[in-house]
């Protein structure tokens, strides 16, 4: 057997792309030979479309991809986490139903936890799935939901034993979203876009083999799936972009890419949009102004090392050396990146931060960061619970004492909402 | 190297870390900085020896290593988390860099073998009462005489400036800036030990009065050398200030974790987690950027300057406001003089103005950002 090293990959890699790209090919067509080769998820099992290879020489191979213009499997949207959870905990049968058809991006995929009484406390779930007959049978309500109306499956939280304390009594399902009990309604949020959706679950079905690991193991699988959202956070934030090549397969990716990142419009400026500091501030003549060039500075140099700090952990891990705590500030950093940047935006506007839509500057973009900015605290974990999770998992300092865990779910004082 | 250190970086850290830990206790530091030197020549010499710290980045040539700058931040930061007392920075980074800089292949030669060794401790004089951190505010004057050149005027806030061996000395000459080095015993200079508020470091008042000096490097030359000195340190100093800051806030945590009220330990309380959760996060984001900075100036990059002021500007408001969490956190006993906190606090108040504040660098990375 040859060494598996970076070298021997790359030549591998490249080697197999030069005799099988073609540009002029389905882009379903292309991702089910590229699955079949394990090149689209190098690191993923050989037995499952991968090839084995350690993680840290993923990169190497993206570089050859990059290299000859060619394609990868479908890599945005939740669908990458519900690929991450499957591989973990999944029986053969779900991994055969469901990654290949993953990998093509012929399915779309939603992630069905949160609820308008659990955001930050995900385990307080009480989206019930009973088992009657010989099915499960799902009622509740889930929210914030990303392409839900799109979507093919769900990736499901629910309780499904009452009598057992919090975390016990919840169930990880797949859930067929196309089906007369689940309805969808978009939400929409202060920055007047509606990219999430709330779901209603009426009597909705899932079948006894949609069971994700054991009956009692849901958060098990939940944590993973929130482990990968994290990790793939940075990622997401950096926007998928598509190829500007000519060509039958690259049109068929920028419309994949194009639909499945529409809910994601006003994510740049959520985190602050940084790159139009500079650019702002010789616009509107304050370019000068030493107490806007502090504020400019200090965004940029927080943002900077942030990026820097993101760096040694990916190093780190690359190298296959444990990783420091470098490796979970990169939520919280980002978040006060975004809202020192949308501070310094607003003082840039002046009065012009009254205004939006076309009567705004850049045509209302710049107002979008003011109201969008909030979402970078909140979403995916708020700061608060990011620096419990620092101060707790890192640093090991005590864990709060809760009240929900020592007795049955069913005699916990309730979330509410509002 | 700049986002990760190699196996035999880290054993040399592990192996000073050790080291320090021994030979600078807090007892010992407490005790050597209530000496007039501020350290002890025998006590410093054992340790700089063991590992050869001042002979890091000298070149080989020249009885040094001819290692990177990088390497020499390990040194600092470990430096700063230990508060050793010693006189590294200004004989290691400002003395031995001007004359790595500007030196002449003999002024190398007639120089660095004795700071390598160990043997010469020495320093950089620059700033005037004026208090200008950059080369225009040099006042100083060096007239030729004789053959050589005499000075004539005054330096403040130099670095160990009572106690080095040799002083290197910005001044202006017929030429334009030059550098000159000058005996610590020479005829005409009156040293001045000042009262510095950080006792672990020590500046003087140097006051020259027709003192005879031997120029480094041509006459009229020193600017670019001396910027390139003074960058260099920046980025050695901000190393320091991320370990100082990054022992400050472990310090911290270990006291929260055992102090008890109201009949748990005060690290249960999520006022203190979250505090100690930003803490980490603006001292682990002053150590990328510190780390960053030394590896860009010894890689070149177009970047390096940039970097090199953003790390001063953020291990400045890191190290500071580590320290004013960390006499929080210690409560009543942080604000006594036998708590160790304060000797860190006054370091991290020391470093925050050495070489200009935070809104000084803030502003010079802006200037030399590539938008």
């Amino acid at each position: 057997m040859t060494e598996i090293n970076e070298d021997t990959v790359r030549a591998e890699a490249r080697a197999w792309l030069e005799a099988n790209w073609i540009a002029d090919c389905g882009l379903v067509e292309w991702r089910l030979k590229l699955a079949e080769s394990g090149w689209g998820v190098p690191h993923w099992p050989s037995r499952w479309y991968g090839r084995d290879l350690p993680v840290g020489l993923v990169p190497v191979v993206e570089e050859e991809f990059k290299r000859i213009g060619a394609i990868g499997v479908a890599k945005v949207g939740i669908r990458t986490l519900a690929a991450a959870t499957i591989l973990a905990h999944g029986t053969d049968l779900q991994k055969e139903k469901f990654l290949l058809r993953i990998l093509t991006g012929e399915d779309i995929w939603c992630q069905l936890f949160s609820e308008p009484g659990s955001g930050s406390d995900v385990a307080g779930a009480v989206t019930r799935a009973d088992f009657r007959g010989n099915q499960w049978v799902i009622n509740g309500q889930k929210v914030w939901t990303t392409s839900a109306h799109k979507a093919h499956w769900g990736l499901l939280l629910a309780r499904t034993d009452w009598d057992k304390p919090k975390h016990p009594g919840l169930s990880y399902f797949i859930l067929d979203m196309k089906q007369p009990g689940v309805t969808v309604q978009p939400l929409r949020q202060m920055n007047g876009y509606a990219s999430f959706n709330q779901v209603f679950f009426t009597d909705a079905k899932v079948e006894p083999e949609m069971l994700v690991s054991e009956v009692g193991n849901g958060w098990a699988v939940t944590t993973t799936t929130l482990m990968h959202e994290r990790r793939g956070a940075d990622a997401l934030r950096s926007w998928a972009v598509a190829s500007d090549k000519p060509g039958r397969i690259y049109d068929e990716e920028r419309d994949e890419i194009r639909t499945t990142m529409e809910p994601y419009k006003w994510y740049p400026q959520r985190v602050g949009r940084i790159d139009l500091l500079l650019e702002r501030a010789r616009a509107t003549g304050k370019s000068d102004d030493p107490v806007v060039r502090q504020e400019i500075a200090k965004v940029l140099s927080m943002s900077k090392a942030a990026e820097w700090t993101a760096r040694r952990a990916r190093t780190a891990q690359e190298q296959g050396r444990p990783q420091g705590p470098e490796g979970s500030l990169g939520k919280l950093a980002s978040s006060l990146v975004a809202r020192a940047a949308a501070r310094v935006h607003t003082s840039l506007l002046g009065p012009d931060a009254l205004l939006t839509g076309e009567d705004g500057p850049m045509n209302g973009l710049l107002a979008e960061i003011l109201v969008s900015v909030p979402a970078c605290s909140i979403a995916g974990g708020t700061d608060e619970i990011q620096r419990n999770i620092i101060s707790e998992r890192v640093l090991k300092m005590p864990r709060e004492r809760t009240g929900d865990t020592d007795r049955p779910f069913k005699d916990v004082p309730r979330n509410t909402v509002g | 190297m700049k986002f990760s250190f190699s196996s035999e970086q880290e054993e040399f850290r592990s192996n000073l870390r050790r080291l320090l830990a021994d030979r600078s206790s807090t007892k010992e530091v407490r005790r050597l900085m209530e000496t007039d030197q501020g350290y002890e020549r025998d006590g410093w010499a054992a340790i700089n020896t063991a590992l050869g710290l001042t002979a890091i980045r000298i070149p080989e040539a020249y009885g040094g290593y001819g290692l990177s700058l990088g390497d020499q931040c390990i040194v600092f930061e470990e430096m700063g988390r230990a508060l050793l007392c010693a006189p590294y920075f200004a004989t290691a980074v400002l003395a031995a860099g001007a004359i790595m800089n500007a030196g002449t292949e003999a002024e190398q030669q007639a120089l660095l073998p004795g700071i390598a060794a160990g043997e010469t401790t020495a320093t950089l004089a620059w700033v005037e009462d004026n208090g200008r951190w950059e080369a225009d505010g040099t006042m100083l004057t060096a007239t030729a005489e004789g053959g050589g050149f005499v000075l004539n005027g005054h330096k403040t806030y130099v670095v160990d400036g009572h106690t080095a061996d040799l002083i290197v000395v910005l001044a202006r000459a017929q030429q334009g800036l030059s550098l000159f080095t000058v005996d610590g015993k020479a005829g005409g200079l009156t040293r001045r030990a000042l009262k510095s508020m950080d006792p672990t470091r020590k500046f003087a008042r140097l006051d020259f009065g027709g003192v005879k000096a031997q120029p480094l490097g041509a006459a009229g030359a020193a600017a670019a050398p001396f910027a390139r000195t003074i960058i260099e340190a920046v980025v050695c100093l901000a190393n320091e200030m991320v370990g100082g800051a990054d022992r400050l806030r472990e310090d911290a945590l270990a006291y929260a974790m055992m102090r008890m009220q109201f009949g748990k330990a005060i690290a249960s309380f999520q006022s203190m987690k979250h505090k100690q959760a930003d803490m980490l996060l603006e001292v682990e984001l002053a150590k990328s950027a510190a780390y960053y900075a030394a590896a860009a100036l010894d890689e070149g990059d177009d970047d390096a300057l940039a970097a090199a002021h953003l790390a001063k500007a953020l291990a400045s408001d890191a190290y500071t406001q580590t320290a004013i969490h960390a006499v929080q956190i210690h409560g009543g006993i942080g604000f006594t003089w036998d708590n160790d906190t304060h000797l860190w606090f006054k370091r991290a108040k020391s470093s925050e103005v050495l070489l200009g504040d935070a809104g000084y660098h803030r502003e010079l990375m802006l200037q030399n950002w590539a938008a």
